[in-house]
C-alpha cells in the first residue's frame, strides 16, 4: 500500500466539453454533428479596463479573463470542481498526501517559439509567483522542495499534507510563466511585461488603452486543429447602460460577471441572440454578506448580529435587488462548493424573532422607538450594492435599529475597512474551490491583520473555529475534512461573525452563434480553445 | 518694446509661478483621498496579503515620507517630466499623447460647432424677440442647458443607433472591420457625430442664450439706432455694430472652456466609450494613480492659464477701447 500511488487521470475530449455545455437547444436537436470550423471574431466585453495582462503580475478580475487565453495553468476544473488536464497530461499523489508528482504535454510552446518544459513550472511556482502572487505564495509556500524529475516531469513534496493542493492549479491561481523571459529579471519592471508570452490558444496582438485588447489564433499552439477562432477583441465599455446596448445590438458578443447591472438582466434574458448563463462560477463561488465589525458595540453581541439575520428577508434581496440571480446563503459555504454542511441553524426572515432577541440582549426601545443605531459603509461596486444599503435600513429600521448609510468610493473603502474603520459593510469573497483557500481565511484568528483587505476584519475569534480549519487543511482526507468543515460551519452560523446575504450568481451573456463558451468551473476565464462560431 | 510684448512676457513669467504653485496644490489635494493606489489593487485582487500591498507601496514610492515624495514630485515638475504611471506600466506623457487626438478631435470639434451655432442662433433669436422662432430657440436652448447631457447621450444612441442604425453606438472606429484610407476617415467621422452632437449642444446652449442676452442689451442703443438712420444694410448693422459690440460676454466664457478643451469631458467619454483624457482623470481618482492625475492637472493648468492670456488678447483686439496693460 505504502509505494502504491494513486493514479489519477482524466482525459476529456472536446465532444465531451461540448456535452457537459448541453444549452438546451443542443440536447433537443436530434444527434446533428455541428461542425467545428474555424474562423470567426469574437467580440467581449472587459470592464474594468485591466491595468496590465501579465496574469502572473496581475491577477484581478478582468486581467485574469483576457489573460486566462494567453496563460495556462497546469490543470483546469469542471463544473463539480473535479481537476482536469490542461498543460499537465496526468498526475499522482502519494497515499500520505505530501507527493504530488506532474507529467506535462510535451508539445506546448511559448509563443516566442520555445519549448515549455518542467523548468518553466518550478520557475514560476518557486520563484515568480512566490514573490508575485499573493495566493500562490500561501500555497506553494507549503511546499519543501519543487523539483523537475525530467523536461517534463515535475514534484512537489509537501512540508505537511495540504487538502487543497490539487485544487490550487487553474490558470489564475498558478499561471505558468517563462522562464527564459523572466528569470533574473526585476518581474515588475521587464519590458516584455508590454507583450505577454504564453503557451495559450491566442496570442497578445496589440491594446489600444482605454478601447480594445486584440488577441489573435496561435497557430502553433500544443492542441492540434485549436482554437478554432481567428480573434477575440476585448473591448472596454465603460458605462453600463452603453454595454447593455451593445448587447441588444450584437456588437459584443459576450458579457461576465458584473459587466450587466442586474436590473437590465431580464430585458437582456428576452433577446433572441443571445443566450444567459449563470454556470461557469462555480470555483469562484462568490458569497455575500454584511461584514460586522465585531469589535464595536452593540455588534459585539452574538444576540444582535442573530437578529440581524432574522430581520433581513434574503429572499426578499435575491428576487428584488438581485432580480432572481443567486441563493440566499445558509453559511460559510457556498453550497456550490466543496464542503458544504447543510444541516446548520436557519435563520428564517422573521421580524418577530429579531425583536425578541434584541430584548433579550438589553436592547430596548428608546422614546422613538429606537434600539440602537449603527453604521453601515456602503460598498461602492455599482448600483446594485446601494440598493441593498436602502433595504438593509428600512428592514432594520422594522426592528428598531437605526441605520446611517455611509458612502466613500473603492480606495476609501479598502482603506476604512482593512484599518477596521467601519462598523459594518458589504462584501463579497471567492471561495476557489476549497474552504482552505477561501473560506477560512475570513474567520480564523491569525488572519485578523491590520490593513490587509478580504482578511479577518471583523476580528472574530473562536479557537475552536481556528482548530477545525487548521485541521481540515492539514489532511487530504476527503471524509475527514468534510466531518471538520461541517463541524466549523455548525459553530460559524450561531456565532454569526457576518451576515451572510447570497450565494451569489453571475450572469454570462453569449452570443447564440458561439458554441462552447462556458465549459468548466472557471468559466470565462477558461482558454476558449474549443470555442467554436456557427456561421449562417 | 511694444506695450504688448512686455504685457505678454510678464503674463509668461508669472504664469510660470502659478503653475508651480497649482503643482503644489494639485500634489497635496490627491494625497488628502483616503486610500491609495496600493489599496485599490488589493480590493481588485480580491486577495491580499500583507506583502502584496507592501511591494506596491514600495514600487510606487508611497513608501518614503509625503515632503520627500513633493520633492521628488516637484524636481521633475521643473523638468517638464509627467513620473510615470506604475499601474498602467507607462510614462503619464506617452499615456496623455495617447488619449490627447481622441479628446481633442471630441471637444474642438463641438467647441466650433457649439460657437458658430450659438452665436448664429442667439443673433437669430434676439433680432426677432418676441416672435415665434425666438420662443422655439429659446426653449430649445433652455431644454438643451438643463438636460443631464449623459442623458441626452444615451436617447440620442436609443434613437439613432439602437432604433435607426444609422450611427455606431460608441467607439472610435469599428474595431476589427480592417478599414483603410477614405473609408477609415468617414468610419471614424461617424463614430464621432453622436458624441460631438451631444457635447455641442450643451455648449450651444450656453452661447445661445449669452449672445441673445447680450445684443437684447445693445440692440436699442444710440449707435445702432444711427447706424439704422444712416440707411446701412441690415446684416451690417448686425455683423458689425451690433455682434462686435455684443460679443464680449461669449468670448470670456469660450476662453473658458476652451482652456478646459483639454480637459476632455468624463460624461460624454464615459457614455461614448472614448478613450479621452477625461474617463483617463476619472479612472485616475478611482485608481488613486497619482502621477497620471498630477499629470492632468498639470496640462490642464497650463492650459488654462495660456487661454487665459489669449483671451485677454482677443478682448483688445476686439473692442479696442480695451487696453492691455502690463
Amino acid at each position: 500500500m505504502s509505494n502504491r500511488l494513486r493514479y489519477i487521470r482524466q482525459s476529456l475530449t472536446a465532444a465531451a466539453l461540448a456535452a457537459a455545455l448541453a444549452t438546451p437547444a443542443l440536447l433537443s436537436a436530434p444527434t446533428v454533428a455541428v461542425a467545428q470550423e474555424r474562423g470567426g471574431t469574437m467580440n467581449i466585453i472587459v470592464q474594468p479596463e485591466p491595468p496590465i495582462l501579465v496574469l502572473g503580475l496581475n491577477q484581478q478580475g478582468p486581467t485574469q479573463t483576457v489573460a486566462g487565453k494567453i496563460y495556462q495553468g497546469l490543470l483546469t476544473y469542471d463544473f463539480n470542481l473535479k481537476p482536469q488536464p490542461e498543460l499537465a497530461e496526468s498526475w499522482e499523489v502519494s497515499p500520505d498526501g505530501k507527493v504530488y508528482t506532474f507529467k506535462l504535454v510535451k508539445n506546448a510552446k511559448w509563443h516566442d517559439g520555445k519549448p515549455f518544459t518542467a523548468a518553466d513550472v518550478v520557475f514560476s511556482t518557486s520563484k515568480m509567483l512566490m514573490e508575485t502572487h499573493p495566493r500562490a505564495r500561501a500555497v506553494f509556500a507549503k511546499a519543501e522542495k519543487i523539483e523537475a524529475l525530467d523536461d517534463y516531469t515535475v514534484r512537489f513534496t509537501l512540508k505537511e499534507p495540504f487538502g487543497p493542493f490539487l485544487q490550487s492549479f487553474e490558470v489564475s491561481s498558478a499561471p505558468m510563466m517563462p522562464k527564459h523571459i523572466y528569470d533574473g529579471s526585476d518581474y515588475k519592471a521587464n519590458p516584455a511585461n508590454a507583450t505577454p508570452i504564453g503557451t495559450g490558444p491566442f496570442k497578445f496582438k496589440e491594446w489600444v488603452k482605454g478601447s480594445y485588447i486584440h488577441l489573435v489564433r496561435n497557430d502553433d499552439y500544443w492542441k492540434a486543429g485549436k482554437p478554432y477562432l481567428d480573434d477575440i477583441y476585448f473591448r472596454v465599455i465603460p458605462d453600463a447602460a452603453s454595454r447593455a446596448v451593445a448587447v441588444e445590438q450584437g456588437t459584443v458578443q459576450q458579457t461576465q460577471f458584473n459587466d450587466i447591472e442586474t436590473f437590465d438582466v431580464p430585458r437582456l434574458k428576452s433577446l433572441p441572440n443571445v443566450e444567459m448563463t449563470t454556470k461557469g462560477y462555480e470555483f469562484f463561488a462568490p458569497l455575500s454578506w454584511i461584514e460586522i465589525n465585531t469589535r464595536n458595540k452593540p455588534l459585539d453581541d452574538k444576540r444582535f448580529r442573530q437578529a440581524m439575520m432574522h430581520a433581513i428577508d434574503r429572499k426578499f434581496i435575491r428576487d428584488k435587488i438581485w432580480f432572481g440571480l443567486g441563493r440566499p446563503a445558509t453559511g460559510p459555504v457556498n453550497s456550490v462548493t466543496r464542503f458544504y454542511e447543510p444541516g446548520v441553524k436557519k435563520y428564517d426572515f422573521d421580524p418577530k424573532k429579531a425583536e425578541a432577541l434584541l430584548e433579550e440582549a438589553g436592547y430596548k426601545k428608546g422614546s422613538d422607538g429606537t434600539r440602537a443605531k449603527v453604521k453601515l459603509l456602503v460598498m461602492p461596486y455599482g448600483e446594485t450594492w446601494t440598493r441593498l444599503g436602502e433595504y438593509v435600513k428600512q428592514a432594520m429600521k422594522r426592528v428598531g435599529v437605526d441605520v446611517t448609510l455611509e458612502t466613500t468610493d473603492s480606495a476609501g473603502w479598502v482603506n476604512r475597512v482593512s484599518n477596521w474603520d467601519y462598523d459594518m459593510t458589504f462584501n463579497f469573497v471567492y471561495q476557489y474551490g476549497d474552504p482552505a483557500l477561501g473560506v477560512s481565511r475570513t474567520y480564523v484568528s491569525d488572519n485578523i491583520r491590520k490593513g490587509v483587505m478580504f482578511s479577518n476584519t471583523m476580528g472574530y475569534t473562536n479557537p475552536e473555529v481556528d482548530r477545525l480549519f487548521a485541521q481540515a487543511a492539514q489532511t487530504n482526507k476527503d471524509e475527514e475534512r468534510q466531518q471538520l468543515y461541517s463541524a466549523a460551519q455548525k459553530i460559524l452560523v450561531e456565532d454569526v461573525p457576518v451576515a451572510w446575504l447570497l450565494e451569489m450568481e453571475f450572469p454570462t451573456f453569449v452570443d447564440k452563434r458561439f458554441k462552447n463558451a462556458i465549459t468548466t468551473a472557471i468559466g470565462v476565464n477558461e482558454s476558449y480553445d474549443s470555442v467554436y462560431m456557427v456561421k449562417k | 518694446m511694444p506695450r504688448i510684448a512686455v504685457f505678454i512676457s510678464q503674463r509668461l513669467v508669472k504664469a510660470v509661478f502659478v503653475v508651480l504653485a497649482i503643482a503644489v496644490f494639485n500634489f497635496f489635494l490627491v494625497h488628502a483621498a483616503p486610500g491609495d493606489p496600493a489599496a485599490v489593487m488589493a480590493g481588485e485582487a480580491g486577495a491580499a496579503d500583507a506583502k502584496f500591498v507592501e511591494q506596491l507601496r514600495q514600487q510606487f514610492g508611497l513608501d518614503r515620507p509625503l515632503y520627500e515624495q513633493l520633492g521628488t514630485y516637484m524636481g521633475k515638475v521643473v523638468q517638464a517630466d509627467l513620473g510615470y504611471s506604475y499601474r498602467q506600466q507607462r510614462p503619464v506623457f506617452d499615456l496623455l499623447m495617447d488619449r490627447l487626438p481622441v479628446t481633442l478631435s471630441l471637444t474642438l470639434t463641438s467647441f466650433v460647432l457649439a460657437l458658430i451655432g450659438g452665436v448664429a442662433l442667439g443673433t437669430l433669436a434676439a433680432m426677432r424677440a418676441g416672435t415665434w422662432s425666438d420662443t422655439a430657440i429659446t426653449v430649445v436652448g433652455l431644454t438643451a442647458y438643463a438636460t443631464p447631457i449623459f442623458w441626452i447621450g444615451l436617447m440620442l444612441i436609443l434613437l439613432f443607433s439602437v432604433n435607426l442604425g444609422w450611427l455606431p453606438a460608441f467607439g472610435t472606429e469599428s474595431i476589427g472591420a480592417g478599414y483603410t484610407g477614405w473609408a477609415a476617415f468617414v468610419d471614424r467621422l461617424e463614430h464621432l457625430v453622436l458624441p460631438v452632437v451631444t457635447l455641442g449642444l450643451f455648449y450651444m446652449a450656453v452661447y445661445t442664450r449669452l449672445t441673445r442676452a447680450s445684443i437684447l442689451e445693445v440692440r436699442d442703443m444710440d449707435f445702432v439706432k444711427t447706424a439704422r438712420a444712416k440707411g446701412l444694410p441690415e446684416w451690417r448693422i448686425v455683423s458689425v455694430h451690433i455682434l462686435r459690440n455684443a460679443i464680449l460676454p461669449v468670448i470670456t466664457v469660450a476662453g473658458f472652456q476652451a482652456g478646459h478643451l483639454i480637459g476632455g469631458s468624463i460624461l460624454i467619454e464615459t457614455v461614448f466609450a472614448l478613450p479621452g483624457i477625461g474617463r483617463l482623470a476619472f479612472e485616475a481618482v478611482l485608481q488613486r494613480d497619482y502621477q497620471v492625475l498630477l499629470g492632468i492637472f498639470l496640462l490642464t493648468s497650463v492650459v488654462v492659464v495660456i487661454f487665459n492670456l489669449l483671451t485677454d488678447l482677443i478682448y483688445s483686439l476686439v473692442d479696442p477701447r480695451i487696453e492691455v496693460a502690463p
